[in-house]
């Protein structure tokens, strides 16, 4: 529990559905306050790894440790109580609650009303700590620029928003380590570009630290300050931006195509 | 700069608060006080057969509630509601009966013994979902009528059990004007409180774990516990109701807590409006006026074609299995919203467009 010891450590996890081999002998770990992104091609495993750290997947060999505790058989609840929040691939609101009580439900573990004293609202103080927790989340809203949809229906909204409020939501656990899968995929330049800087802001001024996979290689490349890569459930790189982009593997695997073509135009213009 | 920062935290505050309110504007919340009030005066000017009927949505409309936050609310189904509405009828008798506790204590004691028994049977909901928990309940409905045709100590098996009346400091409430006033006050701190859970931690809880719980568990909710509650919450007011339906009675015996009653229950719910509190009321209100309206119908009619009125028992079941039905396709979301479409209309009008 020193602090030497990384926010987050994956040792030797392997995840396998029937045939499938999702992950194999992943071993990465991430330090506080790094911003560390994941990256691979479809398939290769990456929402898969997530899913092991958020307690959504049971791994079937390995271990997680979280500031140093294994939490590798901990209901995700349990590990979102310890400082683990996340956001989804496909979008997972809840789609009839309304902006806000999506943001508040985020506060639920750090509430301590219940059906009870909730119910007797002005006379247990429940009033007093919704009220508390409503100002928290107003300046996550504000944060995220979404006040103007704070009462909308979160089914009702566009993608982009969705993504944003589920980015919300997430924030609103006040998690150490927060993980975001394709917190940019469908989006268009400027909706990537605002999100990006959410993304910093939160690394930098909150302080949490970030696990983002993400297909967009400039952004990538821009913001992390470590990259992983996988291909096929196996991990073949992890490390600065510039050394994973110059590394052979990487580019034959997952940047095949595009680096192969980028060479080919280079030599034409040569 | 200091001093701007807190008065727009003080601002902030205020506002809030308001935004925070049971009811979305003054003028809803004048409009139920309203209500309550000329509901204060109904046994002044209303006739016993009419007080009967607001009595009936009265203790109906609180188990209906209940069944609203298991369904409606936390997503989940049970086909035995009825069977926890009979419950908590034995039960109050019972406490009142074997151990002298006033009705008044009674009921809410009842309610906490239901509860008890709700989340015995909730268990399995921990880890089943739609179809089979929908069989694990209509289980539990046979088995508590069974319990209810064998458990002579609690129930007095098939001869039923006697249900004292009322009495307030010394002052007997058991005719139907003073009853209404005890039916008006739990229906009335039981809608509170369901509004208050509902917008607290819990019941965003509940509706987190309806509308997609695999994210609600990420979020920190202990979906096992959640499902259970719900089951234990939704028993409470189904004791409630069914203590007080017993004590208005006079006399509870098993017939009346059957599957079909767990039917009309859901039919409730679903008429008013699954996810709404006030819904939950609408629905009862439809519930139990239905087969009033049908019975008159018919009488007026029933000259005209005499054998229609040898039929009107099956009429008004009918009825009310085609109101579910025509409510299910015609008004899925139910006069919750229906009602809320007509205040909209009438906060722009004349600028309906
Ligand atoms: N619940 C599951 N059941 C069966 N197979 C699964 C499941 N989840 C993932 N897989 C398989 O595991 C492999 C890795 O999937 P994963 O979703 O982790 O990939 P990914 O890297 O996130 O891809 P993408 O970029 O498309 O999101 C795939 O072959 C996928 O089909
Ligand atoms: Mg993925």
């Amino acid at each position: 529990m020193s602090d030497a010891a990384p926010l987050l450590e994956v040792n030797d996890v392997s995840l396998v559905f029937g045939g499938v081999r999702a992950l194999t002998d992943i071993n990465f770990s991430v330090e506080r306050g790094e911003l560390f992104s994941i990256i691979g091609p479809n398939g290769a495993g990456k929402t898969s790894m997530l899913n092991c750290v958020s307690g959504r997947y049971s791994p079937n060999q390995g271990r997680i440790l979280f500031q140093g505790r294994d939490v590798t058989r901990l209901r995700p609840n349990q590990r979102c109580q310890l400082g683990i929040g996340r956001t989804f691939q496909n979008l997972a609101l809840f789609n009839h609650m309304t902006v806000l009580d999506n943001i508040m439900v985020g506060r639920h573990h750090l509430m301590r009303n219940n059906f009870f004293t909730g119910s007797l609202y002005w006379l247990t103080g429940a009033q007093r700590e919704e009220l508390d927790h409503r100002r928290a989340v107003e300046d996550i809203i504000d944060f995220l620029e979404i006040s103007h949809i704070r009462k909308a229906v979160a089914g009702t909204l566009s993608y982009g928003l969705r993504k944003r409020v589920e980015l919300a939501r997430a924030v609103a656990l006040k998690p150490d380590l927060i993980l975001l899968d394709e917190p940019m995929a469908g989006m268009n330049l400027e909706e990537k570009e605002d999100m990006a800087r959410y993304v910093i802001d939160l690394n930098e001024e909150w302080g949490m630290t970030v696990i983002m996979i993400e297909h967009d290689m400039g952004v990538v490349m821009d913001i992390s300050h470590r990259v992983m890569v996988l291909d096929f459930g196996k991990k073949i790189a992890d490390g600065l931006p510039e050394e994973v982009m110059r590394n052979e593997h990487v580019r034959t695997a997952y940047l095949g195509e595009e680096a192969a073509s980028d060479a080919d135009r280079n030599e034409r213009v040569a | 700069m200091a001093g701007h920062a807190t008065m727009r935290c003080g601002e902030f505050r205020t506002s809030y608060r308001a935004d925070t309110t049971i009811f979305p504007t003054p003028m809803s919340r004048n409009f139920a006080l309203g209500g309550v009030v000329v509901l204060l005066l109904a046994p002044l000017v209303l006739n016993a057969y009419y007080l009967n009927l607001l009595i009936q949505i009265g203790y109906y409309g609180i188990a209906a509630l209940g069944l609203n936050i298991l369904v409606g609310f936390t997503g989940q189904i049970s086909l035995g509601h009825a069977a926890f509405f009979g419950f908590g009828a034995f039960a109050s008798a019972w406490i009142n009966n074997s151990f002298g506790i006033p009705v008044i204590l009674s009921i809410p004691l009842a309610g906490l013994l239901t509860t008890a028994v709700g989340m015995i049977v909730g268990v399995p909901a921990g880890r089943i979902k739609g179809l089979y928990l929908a069989i694990a309940t209509l289980a539990s409905q046979f088995i508590l009528e069974d319990f209810f045709a064998r458990a002579e100590w609690f129930t007095g098996g098939s001869s039923g059990s006697l249900a004292n009346s009322i009495s307030l400091f010394g002052y007997q409430m058991g005719t139907d004007q003073r009853y209404f006033y005890v039916v008006l006050f739990f229906v009335v701190v039981m809608f509170l409180f369901g509004a208050n859970l509902l917008r607290t931690r819990d019941g965003r809880a509940f509706v987190a774990v309806r509308d997609h719980y695999l994210s609600a568990e990420i979020m920190g909710i202990n979906l096992t516990k959640y499902r259970i509650l719900s089951f234990g919450i939704s028993s409470f007011y189904a004791g409630i109701g069914g203590a007080l339906y017993g004590h208005y009675l006079g006399f509870v015996s098993a017939e009346g807590f059957t599957i079909l009653l767990s039917i009309q229950f859901l039919g409730m719910v679903i008429i008013g409006g699954l996810g709404s509190v006030m819904g939950a009321l609408l629905g009862t209100t439809f519930m139990v006026l239905l087969p009033e309206v049908m019975t008159s119908l018919v009488g007026t009619v029933g000259d005209l074609l005499p054998g229609l009125s040898q039929g009107v028992a099956y009429i008004k079941q009918m009825a009310i299995g085609l109101a579910i039905i025509l409510f299910l396709i015609f008004e899925p979301d139910g006069l919750a919203h229906r009602w809320k479409m007509i205040k909209a209309y009438w906060k722009l009008y004349p600028f309906s467009y």
